[in-house]
Order: structure tokens, then C-alpha cells, then sequence
């Protein structure tokens, strides 16, 4: 019953949606190379993952709040916010460098740490609660960068967004030209950075009590309680962890565009693409079912259909339309379920 | 024994909204024993399992745990004294695997992470235990049957290492073997010094498993004495506080019945297989069997709940099986579904009594496209008046209702459409002794009325007192009808399990 292998179908199974849009990400991926006129190549790599980091980050943020059956709607704000104060902070000697970089990602977590409080302790439902400090964080990015502008470390601007053998020739780590290094060295730092942090903070997370306590309260509340689980401390941690995330992508954004931009309508455009990311991703809206990696592969399944745009020379105008009807058709897939029930009270579950 | 009790409550009262749930209450429970709560509904025993287990806090009065007096904030606190309460609404959460619900609170860890491999052997040996090696520990919950998922909860509660054991209607959706396990168990943590305390609604369990019993009513506790004391007539005196006599309404002599619902092997999926069936107006047929052997499936693609059902149904001189509850309800059909699961499939839970009574009939109430306030208010009342439904207000939320009560709201909505074909299952689950009664005497005035029942239901003495007719359900099929004297135990037994031992008056 429980062999590994046994283990891993029951595992694909409880998990068909994740492994459609896996499947979904690798053919959009492997097509979008073929048609691209220098496609398989590190630079396409890099700058394909480099487009992504932002957008990967906010939907993982998003997800944490998604599973406990609730929206944060400050997901984009967060992240613009973050990148403001990067774009004043992020530069000088080293030190400097990763003080303002440490100070970055704590604002952003404070500031979702600040949303947990007010869903818990004032009672609101957390999309109107979001709705509402999402538009305090845009007021707060204004006030600190009223212009775009700032100031970024320009090596630091290099080293991150090109490939590791750039990185370590950059800050000189070691011989970047040594024959061990030479298989990974054309591996792009943005998506090592999307892969590491997927891995070492989310993944662990899941697997403490608050990280399950999240899931089980998206699932059934009632029963989370009379399991007597630590309700508002998992909450909490859910807004806590969603503007961490938000904060790595606005930290990053900041460092690839050596810029920051109180920009409303990109705040926007980047809370509404995390939902549809996290959707993509197999994480129900209900709560209770999914995971951050999802929603990095839907993430990026979202960027893979605009990079389209450039190969096939559509239209910019057409573009907006186009994008909506293939996610459209995209999220259909994960409702194709619904032809396959027998029971028609299932739908309802 | 101790100079005292290991549970002790004292002068404990409890209000709700200015309505008495629990007053002045003095309890008290021994350790090494099986202690059985028995009342009504709005007895005040879910309150007193409440306060017990940290989901309420009295209002006056004191507990005390092996001397020691507690005052619980959360059930956290109470599990981490040694109270584990296993609910009747299940505190399973679906969408996490077996193994995960089991450990749910108190996970074992290795760096501060859940140990995934610690954590699946503790469900096994845990499912073990009761018997349920069939659990797979990393299927997910909400792909579970009821009467596994109640099994998965009593593991969890076992793995609370529980020194006060509470079970709130806990064998109520189990099979008959899962209920001897957990007798087994039961008796086993009594040799261990465990103290249980056991709500039911089923007096032959309560016989079998208990050693004291207590009686409540209308919020007071009334009696505790221990088994044997009194006679089975006593203590039903004892809960409802007046004369009972018959349980069951007498039957009519038998008649024949026009048969009005064919079913002519129906098939769907691998869960019905070729069941046929008739129900005649006038009569009540039983269906019994094994929990899960497609007697809910049955129900359900009658009702047009189902998809790619196969066989043939017959209405009256309708044919077809209908393709939704909506068709099912209306002309020419009329048919009515009261559901398993009345929080979920019944009731609309937030919503007010009136508009849950309304939600089938609307038609009914309507001129052109609005609802008129009038005739709203008009059904409403007479559908409460019918079912002698014990309400403060139609406008208030139907959760706000008892257990039985609740299900007279589902049974009235339905009435209120007029059905011809009445489907029930397992209508008096987790119900009071007396709302049984009425819902027994009610089934049999609509019978009287020329309505064809067909009757669900896992207690066999139900389907004996009630139905004419009982079909017993085996994989699918139906294996065996009895009729008339026919209808005994252990007919209905022996044709659950499909042995032909007793053939004894095996019509089919």
C-alpha cells in the first residue's frame, strides 16, 4: 500500500491539477523555443526568467492568503512598495547594499504581518481588509518615490539578472572560467533565486504545523478549531509570509529595473495576474488545496503566453484580448474535471 | 474509587440569548467506567459535552478534573487535560490526508517539520487498532465514506491518549462491524481506566455498552442511576417526561398497493447494479442492507442527482429518469429527496427557517416573477403548524435550531411541494427519541394519503415497526424483499450479508 511508487501515483492523483499546468508550462516552453529564432539558449533563459522573478514572487505571495479561503488584495502594492524603498536604500558599500536589502524585505513583511493582525484581530474579511492597506501601501510608495527614479548598485543590477558565471565573475568568487564550474555556469541567477526561495522557505513552511493549520482552515475551519489548532497565529503567518514573498519580488523588481516606480496601474496589473497565476497553479479559490509551486509554474505559464507576443508579431494592440482569451482557455482546462462527474452534488464540493 | 468523582460539575448553568441550555446542573463521572448521557434534543446534553470539552464556558457554576478545577478557554486546552471529544459533526478536515487529520494538532516533528513518516506510521498503528487496515493513511479525507471518515475521527481522538473520553453520537453513520470494534474499544478503555462518556440515541447500544446511566431533560439533569435500575419504559419516562406507548404506529392491514414508482435495473458506475424495485401508493417500503451497498446512490439517481444513469424508472405513467432535481420535484414526477446530510444537502444553514422551508416550493408562493410576502408567510406558518416545528422565530437562522428540529424543517420543505414519491435517508439519524416518534407517525399519515415512501434507514428496528415492505441492498442490488412477518431481524441481518442461512419467508 505504501511504496514509493504507490506513494507517488496517490500523490499525482490528489494533485491532477498541479501536474496539468507542470505539463501545460513544459509544452508552452519547449513550443516557444522552437519557434524562436535563438531559442535553447542561455540569453533567452535569462532573459525569459529575468521578466519572471516579479510576477513569480507575487503569486507565490498570494497563494498563503488563497489557501486559507480569502484574497490579498495589497499583494502588488506590497511589492511596489518594497521596490520604492529598495530604489532609496539598495546602494553605497556592501554592507549598505545588504542592510537596505534586509530592510526592504522587512518593511514588506512587516507590512503583511500588519494585514494578518487587522484580518484577525479586526474581525474584516480579508479582501476588503487588503483592499484597504493595499491602497495605504501605494500612498506610502508615492510618498517615498513621488518620480520614478533611485538608485541601484550597478553590479549588483548585473550580477542578479545575467547567469551565474556572470555572478561570480562579477563579485570575484572564484575562477569563473574553472572547468567544474563550466555545467552550471549558464544557469540564469533569476531563476536559481525563484527555485531556491520556492524550495527553502515554502516548502519547510508547509510542513510545520502553522503552514498545515493554513491549509486546514481553508478546508474547514469549524473542524481546524475543534482540532484545536493555533487559528490566529496560522492566519497571521499567512499575511506575514504573502508580504515577504511580495517584498522579494518588489526587491528584485527594483534591483532589474535599478529603479523604483510608485506605479497604481502596475500594482494592479500584478495583484490581479497573481490571482490568475495562482488559479493556473491548481490552487482552489475556495481554500484548502494547492501550494505556492503551483503557482510559480502558473506564474510562469502567464509570462511564457506574452513572450509569445514578441515571436509572432501580433498586433500590440491585440495583445490584451489575446492574453485574456488564453487564460481563459487556460483556466478552462482545470474545469475539464466537471465532465468527468458522475455525482453532480460533487460539483458542490 | 476516590474521594472524588474524576469529573465533577457543580451548580453549572448556561444561557443562550436569554434561553436556558443547562441549568444548575451537578454531574459527576468515575474513571474505568462507560457513562451514558441520555435526553432529548434541547436536553442540554450537546451543551454539557460543550462545557466539558473547552467549546463553551459555563456561566455559573465549577468543574474539577481528578480534583483539579479547570475552566477551558478552547477544546486545545482540554485535549492537552486529557478531554478528547469525538463530535457529531465531524472534526475532519477534507482536504488534508488521513494520516495528517490523525495527528493534526500534535504532529510528530524532526526540526521543528512534521515528520511525514513518523506521522503515517502512527495513523497505521492507529487504524489498526480499530480495525481499519483498509484506510489508506495518505488518501485524502474528503475521498472517504462517512461511516470511514467517523472511524479516522476515532482514531484521531485515540491518538490523543484521551483520560476522559467523549462520544457525541460517535457510532451513529457506522457499519455494523465498525460498531462492534468500537464496542471492543470502548471495553478495552475501560480495563485501562479511561472514563467514556457516551451520548446515543440508540437504547439497545446504550444497554449493551454502559455501566451508568444519566438522564437529561429540558437543561436539568435529571437521574443518574446505574444499568439494570430501571426498565427501557422508565427511562424513556424518564427523558421525555411523559407516558409513552406504542413506538411505533400500528400498521395497517396489509392491502394491496397500485404500484406507482417502478425501478427496473437500475445501474451507474460500479455502485448500483441492476437494482429493481417497486414502491406501491400507500405504502412504505424499508431499504436496509450494509452501510454504502447503493442505497444512497439509489436514492440520488431517482432523485436526478446522478449522470449516465442506466435502467429504467417509471412514475406513475412517466418514464425516464429524470435529469435533475428540478425535473425530479415538479409534474408529472413529484418526487421528494430528504438527503443524508442535512447540514450540507438539506438546509441552507445561514439562512432563515422560513426561506429554507420555502427553497423547494417557491413556485408555490410566487406571483409572476415575486415572491408575495403574503402567501410566504401563509405557508410558512401552516408548514410549522403541520410538523409542530418548536421555533422562536421563521426569520431566524435554521442553524440556530436543534438536531430534530432541523429535520423536520427538511421533511416540511419538501411537504410543502406535495410530493407523490417521498425518498428518506436515514431521516432519523442523531434524532431524539421523540421526534423520531412524530417522524414515524408522520411517514405513516402520509402513506394513509396515498403517497409512495421509500425508506432508508441503518436501524433495523426502524425498518421492522415502519415499513410493509423492506429491500435489502447488497453491492448494488437489491438481494432480498421481505414482507409482512417476514420482516425480523434476523431476516434483515442475514439478507444484509447476503447468506441465504435463514431463507424463512425470503420472498423475492
Amino acid at each position: 500500500m505504501s511504496t514509493p511508487l504507490a506513494n507517488l501515483a496517490t500523490s499525482i492523483r490528489q494533485n491532477r491539477a498541479f501536474t496539468g499546468a507542470v505539463l501545460l508550462l513544459v509544452a508552452l516552453f519547449l513550443l516557444y523555443n522552437v519557434l524562436h529564432p535563438r531559442g535553447f539558449s542561455s540569453a533567452v533563459l535569462i532573459q525569459n526568467a529575468n521578466e519572471s522573478v516579479a510576477i513569480v514572487f507575487v503569486a507565490m505571495a498570494q497563494t498563503i492568503p488563497v489557501l486559507l479561503g480569502g484574497l490579498d488584495l495589497s499583494v502588488g502594492a506590497v511589492m511596489t512598495l518594497s521596490a520604492c524603498i529598495a530604489s532609496v536604500l539598495v546602494n553605497g558599500s556592501p554592507l549598505q547594499i545588504i542592510l537596505g536589502m534586509l530592510v526592504t524585505l522587512l518593511a514588506g513583511t512587516a507590512f503583511g504581518f500588519c494585514n494578518g493582525l487587522i484580518v484577525v484581530y479586526g474581525r474584516l474579511q480579508p479582501i476588503i481588509a487588503t483592499l484597504a492597506t493595499g491602497a495605504i501601501a501605494m500612498g506610502l510608495a508615492l510618498f517615498i518615490r513621488p518620480k520614478p527614479g533611485g538608485d541601484i548598485d550597478g553590479d549588483l543590477n548585473w550580477a542578479v539578472t545575467n547567469s551565474l558565471w556572470d555572478f561570480v565573475d562579477t563579485y570575484g568568487l572564484f575562477d569563473a572560467d574553472a572547468a567544474w564550474f563550466a555545467p552550471v555556469a549558464w544557469i540564469p541567477v533569476p531563476l536559481l533565486i525563484i527555485l531556491v526561495f520556492g524550495a527553502c522557505v515554502w516548502l519547510p513552511f508547509r510542513r510545520t504545523v502553522t503552514g498545515r493549520t493554513i491549509y486546514a482552515i481553508g478546508s474547514a475551519e469549524g473542524a481546524a478549531y475543534m482540532s484545536g489548532l493555533p487559528i490566529n497565529r496560522a492566519k497571521i503567518a499567512a499575511f506575514t509570509l504573502a508580504g515577504f514573498f511580495a517584498a522579494c519580488g518588489g526587491l528584485y523588481l527594483a534591483i532589474q529595473t535599478a529603479s523604483g516606480n510608485a506605479d497604481l496601474t502596475q500594482a494592479g496589473a500584478y495583484t490581479l495576474n497573481s490571482i490568475a497565476a495562482v488559479v493556473l497553479g491548481g490552487t482552489s479559490l475556495l481554500g484548502g488545496v494547492g501550494g505556492a509551486i503551483g503557482s510559480l509554474i502558473g506564474a510562469l505559464i502567464l509570462r511564457v503566453i506574452s513572450f509569445y507576443f514578441r515571436i509572432l508579431s501580433i498586433d500590440p494592440l491585440l495583445q490584451p484580448l489575446v492574453e485574456g482569451l488564453v487564460l481563459l482557455a487556460a483556466v478552462s482546462l482545470g474545469a475539464v474535471r466537471v465532465l468527468r462527474i458522475r455525482n453532480r452534488l460533487d460539483l458542490f464540493r | 474509587m476516590s474521594a472524588h468523582p474524576f469529573l465533577q460539575l457543580s451548580g453549572v448553568s448556561k444561557y443562550f440569548a436569554g434561553t436556558r441550555a443547562l441549568e444548575n446542573v451537578d454531574f459527576a463521572c468515575e474513571r474505568g467506567s462507560i457513562h451514558a448521557v441520555l435526553g432529548e434534543n434541547g436536553a442540554g446534553k450537546s451543551t454539557l459535552i460543550k462545557i466539558i470539552s473547552g467549546v463553551l464556558r459555563p456561566d455559573t457554576g465549577a468543574l474539577s478534573l481528578d480534583g483539579q478545577p479547570f475552566d477551558f478557554a478552547n477544546p486545545a486546552q482540554a485535549n492537552a487535560a486529557g478531554i478528547v471529544c469525538i463530535f457529531q459533526e465531524l472534526s475532519l478536515v477534507p482536504d488534508l490526508t488521513v494520516a495528517d487529520n490523525i495527528a493534526l494538532a500534535q504532529p510528530p516533528r524532526r526540526y521543528g517539520m512534521i515528520d511525514r513518516r513518523a506521522q503515517r506510521h502512527r495513523a497505521e498503528a492507529l487504524l489498526a487498532r480499530i480495525k481499519c487496515e483498509d484506510v489508506d493513511p495518505n488518501a485524502l479525507v474528503r475521498d472517504l465514506s462517512l461511516s470511514r471518515r467517523q472511524m479516522v475521527e476515532i482514531a484521531k481522538a485515540l491518538g490523543k491518549q484521551p483520560r476522559l473520553l467523549i462520544l457525541d453520537e460517535a457510532t451513529s453513520a457506522l457499519t455494523r462491524n465498525d460498531v462492534e470494534t468500537v464496542y471492543g474499544l470502548l471495553a478495552d478503555l475501560r480495563q485501562d481506566n479511561v472514563a467514556s462518556l457516551f451520548i446515543s440515541h440508540r437504547m439497545n447500544e446504550v444497554e449493551r455498552l454502559c455501566d451508568t446511566l444519566s438522564v437529561f431533560r429540558n437543561g436539568r439533569h435529571v437521574e443518574t442511576f446505574s444499568k439494570g435500575a430501571k426498565t427501557d419504559g422508565q427511562i424513556v419516562r424518564l427523558m421525555i417526561g411523559r407516558e409513552v406507548d406504542a413506538q411505533f404506529p400500528p400498521k395497517p392491514a396489509p392491502t394491496p398497493h397500485v404500484p406507482h414508482l417502478h425501478v427496473d435495473n437500475l445501474s451507474w458506475e460500479k455502485r448500483l447494479r441492476g437494482a429493481s424495485l417497486t414502491v406501491g401508493r400507500g405504502e412504505i417500503v424499508g431499504l436496509g442492507g450494509l452501510d454504502g451497498q447503493g442505497q444512497k446512490e439509489l436514492m440520488l439517481a431517482l432523485f436526478g442527482v446522478l449522470r449516465g444513469v442506466e435502467g429504467r424508472v417509471t412514475v406513475g405513467e412517466t418514464q425516464g429518469v429524470p435529469t435533475s432535481p428540478a425535473i425530479a420535484k415538479q409534474a408529472p414526477r413529484r418526487i421528494a429527496l430528504v438527503p443524508e446530510d442535512r447540514k450540507t444537502e438539506g438546509l441552507m444553514l445561514p439562512m432563515s427557517i422560513a426561506d429554507n422551508l420555502l427553497a423547494a416550493s417557491y413556485a408555490y408562493v410566487s406571483v409572476g416573477p415575486f415572491i408575495n410576502p403574503m402567501l410566504e408567510s401563509q405557508a410558512v406558518s401552516e408548514a410549522i403548524a403541520k410538523l409542530q416545528i418548536k421555533i422562536g422565530d421563521p426569520q431566524d437562522p435554521v442553524a440556530t435550531l436543534s438536531g430534530g428540529n432541523q429535520q423536520k424543517v427538511v421533511i416540511a420543505k419538501w411537504l410543502m411541494t406535495d410530493p407523490d414519491v417521498i425518498l428518506l435517508n436515514d431521516p432519523t439519524r442523531g434524532i431524539d427519541v421523540g421526534t423520531k416518534q412524530e417522524i414515524y407517525r408522520l411517514m405513516r399519515r402520509l402513506a394513509d394519503e396515498g403517497r409512495a415512501i421509500l425508506f432508508y434507514s441503518t436501524d433495523y428496528a426502524e425498518l421492522i415497526g415502519c415499513c410493509e415492505r423492506v429491500a435489502i441492498m447488497y453491492d448494488g442490488a437489491i438481494v432480498a424483499e421481505l414482507s409482512g412477518d417476514a420482516v425480523t431481524e434476523e431476516a434483515i441481518v442475514s439478507a444484509a450479508l447476503n447468506i441465504h442461512a435463514a431463507p424463512v419467508g425470503v420472498a423475492s
